[in-house]
């Protein structure tokens, strides 16, 4: 029988700064893993973290951290060729599937970035396989944006609008809310688009609710919740909402699901 | 296979049975309750059949014997993880009805939802199962509401008289013992021996059947919400609780080592949503009552299609408040069937 509770050793191949609070763990790990699932990345003494995949590549996953906590506070101190513990993956992820063929948006907030970078991603390389894709991130300000070197390119092959709540004088990318940009979206057929929203509960709130204004069906809209996932296996409880576990069933739901998911 | 025994012999195959099993079952814990000077019956480690709580209720249930309280996951050294040893011996546990039906909730959590988990998976397959029966009902349990009064999934029976001790063993592993003792003896005969079960309870529970997202804004938690002083206590008596937090420990004589456990942990207090950068849910006392209850009596329900809740009672026993669980349900129902 499988102890699914022991985490592997794995090793840091990559640390990738963002920002002074969020760093990009380049980790080794051999396996299967989609953009949306997590896995538990712990410390010994200091503990577990459910933390999402923000990148897949030959041998390794990557950890975009932030630093908020106990843990995180902890993996922030260990540097190339440190080691940490994870176990994964975990949860559903997102289907790239779902996307192909449609106009797809993709909503997201600060380090809710993360889980969807790997979607966004694709269709910036595979841009033939959607309609259009179209990426609104925000950040709290000029220098909180992850992933600049992917907007770099993601700015050649679709559509990125990258917003910041606030900025000092003088900023000259875009500045407000990403619910500012969401009205101004056009559609060549409003059926067949597809709406991925992650980021904090409120952000996902006020998205949806711009969304569901274009008249965007609620099926068509994804969506991804941050709970606190302490075992990862549906059995701890602590992520359990009305009959459903997040790390089970989720963290990503279609709207139509995601919208009855109420604490 | 039914048997009827003196009490010499039955003490006899206990202790048989003691030499194979590590037995658990209801014991009297004399001035170790909560306050001074009182008593708790708690499930411990049993030598004779005298050990044994027969007429109390215990207020903690069985599933300590499955799920540890703190569990240790296992060992760090360094790099190194080692898991600690599983059981030695099986087990044997004497319950009353309400808890074997129980078990299969815990199992539902622990061997179904999700993947099998290992430490729960190696302690319940080497665990038996001997019923106690209820002769009367208890004061505030509601099996006869909840269909769990009755159980026929037991590996034996075992009823203690003043002059006999009845048995029914349907576990042949342990029937192999009685059974030949009872071809040299006259002490043991063959008897039919049924389970005594109550067919009616004080308490006496209706469950409402249109709950929904809808009852979330339900006046009724908040008045039960505004005189929970969020203790938990409900959460860990109760047989059907599965809720546990990881935890890393390390040793203060040596930093390197340490290990990693599992606690109990309930969903009741604070924190237990609380996610890193301080983020949580369910802030309201009121809100954790809706939880809690809600699962117990429907979300549990709609994901496995069997109400999670037993009907021990033990959260109204313990609740320090008076926050009867029953009456919430019961209020629930009530207030569906006015409206």
């Amino acid at each position: 029988m499988t102890n699914h509770y022991i985490p592997q050793l794995s090793t840091i191949k990559e640390v990738i700064k963002h920002t002074d609070l969020e760093y990009t763990f380049r980790m080794t790990f051999d396996g299967e893993a989609k953009p949306g699932q997590f896995f538990e990345v712990s410390i010994p003494k200091y503990g577990e973290a459910p933390i999402s995949v923000s990148g897949i590549g030959e041998g390794t996953v990557d950890f975009t951290i932030r630093r908020v906590g106990k843990v995180t506070n902890e993996i922030f101190e260990n540097y190339v060729g440190d080691k940490f513990f994870i176990r994964g993956p975990y949860g559903n992820g997102f289907e790239i599937d779902n996307y192909k063929g449609k106009e797809l948006v993709v909503v997201a907030g600060g380090t809710g970035l993360s889980p969807v970078r790997g979607v966004v991603d694709y269709f910036a390389h595979h841009t033939g396989e959607a309609v259009s894709t179209t990426v609104i991130a925000g950040f709290k300000s000029p220098k909180d944006v992850l992933f600049k070197d992917d907007f770099k390119f993601w700015n050649e092959t679709i559509n990125v609008i990258q917003t910041v709540d606030s900025a000092p004088e003088g900023y000259e990318g875009p500045v407000g809310m990403v619910t500012k940009y969401i009205p101004d979206l056009k559609f060549e057929n409003i059926e067949n688009t597809a709406f991925i929203c992650v980021g904090p509960p409120v952000m996902i709130k006020f998205t949806v609710m711009e969304i569901l204004k274009l008249g965007v069906p609620e099926k068509n809209i994804w969506v991804s919740n941050e709970r606190k996932m302490c075992c990862g296996l549906g059995k701890c409880g602590h992520c359990k909402i009305g009959s459903t576990y997040i790390c089970l069933d989720g963290p990503v739901f279609n709207y139509v699901d995601g919208k009855e998911l109420i604490d | 296979m039914g048997y009827q025994l003196s009490k010499t012999k039955a003490d006899g195959i206990f202790h048989q049975w003691a030499k194979k099993y590590d037995i658990f079952a209801p014991m009297l814990m004399e001035g170790e309750g909560c306050f001074s000077d009182t008593d708790i019956v708690r499930y411990g480690k049993v030598e004779k059949l005298d050990d044994i709580e027969w007429n109390k209720k215990s207020d903690y249930s069985f599933k300590e014997v499955l799920l540890a309280i703190n569990e240790t996951l296992f060992y760090f050294t360094e790099d190194q993880t080692t898991v600690p040893k599983g059981p030695e011996k099986d087990i044997l546990i004497f319950l009353r009805s309400c808890d074997l039906h129980a078990v299969k909730r815990l199992d539902e959590i622990y061997l179904k939802n999700g993947f099998e988990d290992f430490y729960y998976a190696r302690v319940r397959e080497r665990a038996k199962f001997i019923l106690m029966g209820c002769e009367n009902t208890c004061q505030s349990g509601f099996c006869v509401s909840m269909g769990t009064n009755k159980s026929d999934n037991y590996d034996a029976y075992i009823k203690v008289t003043e002059d006999a001790v009845y048995m029914d063993v349907k576990c042949s592993e342990l029937n192999e013992g009685v059974c030949a003792e009872a071809m040299t003896t006259e002490e043991i005969k063959v008897a039919d021996v049924a389970p005594d079960y109550v067919t009616e309870n004080i308490e006496k529970v209706t469950l409402p059947k249109n709950l929904s997202n809808a009852s979330f804004t339900k006046e009724i938690w908040q008045e039960y919400g505004a005189r929970c002083i969020k203790c938990g206590r409900c959460n860990f008596v109760c047989p059907t609780c599965t809720c546990f937090t990881m935890q890393d420990i390390f040793y203060k004589d040596n930093e390197k080592v340490g290990e990693r456990r599992r606690v109990w942990a309930s969903c009741q207090i604070d924190g237990y949503t609380e996610m890193a950068g301080g983020h949580g849910f369910r802030k309201s006392q009121g809100d954790r009552m809706r939880f809690k209850v809600m699962h117990k009596i429907y979300d549990y329900e709609k994901r496995f299609g069997y109400p999670m809740c037993v009907g021990c009672g033990r959260c109204d026993d313990v609740c320090p408040e008076y926050i009867s669980y029953s009456n919430c349900v019961n209020r629930l129902a009530k207030e569906e069937s006015e409206s």
